[in-house]
């Protein structure tokens, strides 16, 4: 398998021909559109390694999420970024590569923040490894996180080594009637104060907050926050939806925008529905043109991606500044000098 | 260790002060022995180089200035923090430019409704906590140095601390960079809000030792204060049955504030000193901590001591009271000064492994111990397996310093062996520069140093460190180990 994809990369980087590096093909519709011959990763699969008390899973790009993430809760244990899989195709690798984070982020952190190793396979076909198998490693650059979102432009993931964590003792979801401007005071506040608050979702007027932790925790956050509890079912539902986009909010055809911004921001001021996570640091909106929805952003020092849908020509992430472009050009170049992998896919020029 | 370079000539020296004072004053630029003799080492004493000059800018256009003067000059330069790291991240150029970012000491605004505080590098590590607690929030990461180190070298090393198997490095808790490359041009990584758009360069530079920017501003997370927080202190009378009580409580789905062990010549070297009221008599101690809300903590407390009785404890203390917790606490912090109390000369490791080879790394330490002849206490952040064994010295016994050079290196070719690395959280710097050749093959470092020519492409920032040239490694001649898998693993090599 690694034979076949070395010869692979050789034979394309000989002829300078784009190669579409892809696992499930979940989140094909994320980032530029997909180009070049494709190079299947789902065949390299498995779980090279997994100690539940060192924290550590390692395994193969093709192995799928759900495959992986249903091994961690047998032990108890599970990947706190709750990566959103899109359909039950997707693979590690397409997950790492993406680098896309759940409901859980703003309290556990993003799939960048779980990678703790790498090995991968750059533009020339070196079979490359850095970090480790550990919680703490800083000998060399951290080339394993700069992974984490890359859309493959870097290099074929082969293997990955993620912290895990376990499974909160208890969970309940709460349910609260309010306004969108008093949801955004009110998250930004709590969140200041130690409440075990592990997700967020305000949808037209209503918000729905998890409290994961201790028994005792979980219990006395709840009578401080009030609102009225979700049945266990139904709580499990909801943020499924919310983290596999299920919910009827992700649903049609009108263009899906991700706004990144400060926790703290005001209510974003644009046409089309909003449903607001990560206590209110990420705003979803469905609607809106490539000019306005980027200024909104910007001026709310923030970013916008169009997630889905739309007219992506006008480019799907925020345009980078000069300096950064040329670091991303060169770093690309020195990975992948030529030019073969995933191109377009995280940035028109390269 | 120790050998000092070849002081540039004068001349050189003469024109690199000129062309820096033309935009920075007199106080600014030392070149005089007796002022920059403070800087000729940072926490790694064992190496030391006057630099050609130091650079005491206040103002980021002088920063950018310098860099831009000595990239045209091609004058190497390092930059510096607080000077307290320990691999020689921060060893002076004896042919540059010491970039001294102390007087960079601003915290320039705390948002506590956003919760995160933008400052300058040379702000300490223990400051912004300070100016976040009337607000209950604090910077987690927390290296025992913290009241001296600062947040520029805690983002050039991603520094860790006893905290961060629940809250993370440095590398998890800033939020954006502000900086400027060699070559003078400004960068701004990462933002106020999540996930950037690009390539991730937040944690390429987090951690890259110096080598591929100066940061100018950090904006860093805050987090609530924990309301409570208790600490366990269990003893045991072998330090397996320590290693393997560290892995129960992990496997009982606990995430402890903070988990530490200390072996019994760590305590006692600790004990004389800061009289923390440790069991003496026990091989190994553990100290666990639970924080969150007092009823959490409670029950996190209560768990923890089910699973050391269980795993064979043969004392249980738990704090009563902040008082207690801190005492408990104050062995663990002083752990590196009372060592320096007992021995001239201490040298002190930080490779990481994986929890469950402990048992074989200490006996294996043990074994070098006697092979040998010197010493070396064992303090460990248990929960995320990052070792800090300190091997007790006299520096001014060359043959003491050489076994003791011999003793690390196999210290951490054993680590890399086992499946871990040779550096957890000081960095690799100068110090651990040729084991880099054992940790990774040529493949790899020439990707760093393509990553590194990206940044820097006439390589003069802080030159020389954290990775190693290919000819280096050749002329160091080890052998690459990968993931526990040496190349003839059948032959015998201790």
């Amino acid at each position: 398998m690694l034979a076949d994809f070395r010869d692979t990369i050789l034979a394309a980087a000989a002829r300078r021909a784009p190669l579409r590096l892809r696992g499930g093909g979940s989140k094909d519709f994320y980032g530029g559109a997909p180009r070049g011959a494709l190079l299947d990763t789902r065949g390299y699969a498995g779980i090279v390694d997994y100690e539940p008390t060192e924290l550590v899973a390692t395994a193969r790009c093709g192995t799928p999420l759900a495959e992986l993430e249903e091994t961690l809760a047998r032990e108890g244990q599970m990947l706190a970024f709750e990566p959103p899989r899109f359909g039950g195709a997707a693979t590690l690798g397409g997950c790492i590569a993406a680098g896309l984070s759940g409901p859980r982020r703003a309290a556990a952190g993003a799939a960048r923040d779980f990678v703790l190793g790498a090995r991968l396979l750059d533009g020339q076909a070196r079979d490359v490894s850095f970090g480790g198998r550990v919680m703490k490693n800083v000998a060399g650059y951290d080339v394993s996180r700069l992974l984490a979102g890359s859309l493959g432009t870097l290099g074929l993931i082969l293997e990955v080594s993620l912290k895990v964590l376990p499974r909160p003792a208890a969970e309940l979801t709460l349910r609260l009637e309010l306004p969108e401007a008093k949801a955004l005071e009110s998250l930004n506040r709590w969140a200041g104060s130690p409440l075990p608050i592990s997700a967020s979702a305000w949808r037209d007027g209503e918000l729905s907050l998890r409290l994961s932790g201790a028994q005792s925790a979980v219990r006395a956050a709840a009578q401080k926050l009030g609102g009225e509890a979700l049945a266990g079912e139904a709580a499990l539902e909801f943020w499924s939806g919310i983290r596999e986009h299920a919910h009827p909010f992700f649903s049609g055809d009108a263009p899906l925008w991700r706004l990144s911004v400060p926790s703290n921001c005001a209510p974003v001021a644009l046409p089309g529905a909003q449903l607001i996570e990560w206590g209110g640091a990420l705003r979803w909106l469905r609607a809106g043109t490539q000019a306005a929805v980027r200024a909104a952003a910007a001026s709310a020092g923030g970013h916008a991606t169009l997630f889905r849908g739309g007219d992506k020509a006008a480019g799907v992430f925020a345009p980078l500044a000069p300096a950064l472009l040329r670091l991303h050009r060169e770093l690309k170049a020195a990975f992948d000098p030529a030019g073969i992998f995933n191109p377009g896919r995280l940035h028109p020029d390269f | 260790m120790g050998q000092a370079l070849p002081v540039a000539d004068a001349a050189r020296q003469r024109a690199v002060a000129q062309a820096l004072r033309i935009f920075l004053p007199e106080r600014a630029v030392l070149w005089e022995q007796e002022d920059t003799r403070p800087y000729e080492c940072d926490g790694l004493t064992a190496y030391r180089q006057l630099p050609m000059v130091v650079a005491l800018p206040e103002t980021e256009e002088q920063v950018q200035r310098i860099l831009r003067t000595c990239h045209d000059l091609g004058v190497p330069v390092v930059p510096r923090g607080a000077g307290t790291g320990l691999s020689g991240g921060a060893l002076p150029p004896g042919d540059g430019v010491l970039l001294s970012l102390a007087k960079f000491m601003r915290v320039l605004r705390l948002d506590p409704v956003a919760r995160l505080a933008v400052v300058q590098p040379g702000v300490r590590n223990a400051a912004i906590s300070d100016v976040a607690a009337p607000f209950g929030l604090y910077y987690a990461p927390d290296p025992s140095s913290q009241i001296a180190c600062t947040i520029g070298g805690n983002v050039a090393e991603n520094s860790g601390g006893v905290h961060c198997l629940k809250y993370g490095l440095t590398v998890h808790n800033v939020m954006r960079v502000r900086g400027y490359a060699m070559d003078g041009e400004p960068l701004d990584v990462g933002g106020e809000s999540l996930d950037a758009p690009g390539l991730d360069l937040l944690a390429l530079l987090i951690g890259s030792e110096g080598l591929l920017a100066v940061a100018t501003e950090i904006t860093v997370k805050l987090l609530p204060m924990p309301q409570l927080a208790r600490v366990v202190m269990a003893s045991f009378d072998d330090v397996g049955k320590a290693g393997d009580a560290v892995a129960a409580v992990i496997a009982a789905g606990i995430i402890p504030a903070g988990l530490e062990m200390m072996d019994r010549p760590a305590t006692h070297a600790v004990e004389q000193f800061v009289g923390a009221g440790y069991d003496l008599e026990a091989a190994a101690i553990l100290l666990c901590e639970a924080d969150g809300i007092p009823e959490e903590v409670e029950e996190e407390i209560a768990r923890v001591k089910q699973v050391f009785e269980r795993a064979g404890a043969t004392r249980l203390t738990v704090s009563r009271d902040e008082t207690e917790r801190l005492r408990i606490w104050s062995g663990r912090k002083a752990a590196f000064p009372a060592v320096g109390r007992i021995s001239p000369d201490y040298y002190c490791m930080d490779g990481t492994i994986p929890r469950k080879r402990l048992g074989e790394v200490l006996g294996f330490i043990g074994a070098l111990e006697n092979k040998y002849g010197l010493r070396c206490p064992n303090v460990f952040h248990a929960g995320d397996g990052n070792l800090h064994p300190l091997i007790l010295f006299d520096a001014n016994d060359a043959d003491q310093l050489r076994r003791t050079e011999e003793f690390a290196a196999e210290v951490m070719q054993k680590c890399i062996e086992v499946g871990g690395t040779i550096t957890g959280e000081h960095g690799v710097g100068v110090e651990k520069i040729d084991q880099m050749c054992i940790q990774f093959r040529a493949e790899e470092l020439s990707l760093f140093h393509a990553v590194k020519a990206v940044f820097d492409p006439r390589g003069l920032l802080n030159r020389g460190k954290a990775v190693p040239t290919l000819t280096r490694c050749a002329e160091f001649g080890r052998m690459h180990v990968h993931g526990g898998k040496l190349v003839h693993p059948e032959l015998p090599r201790f």
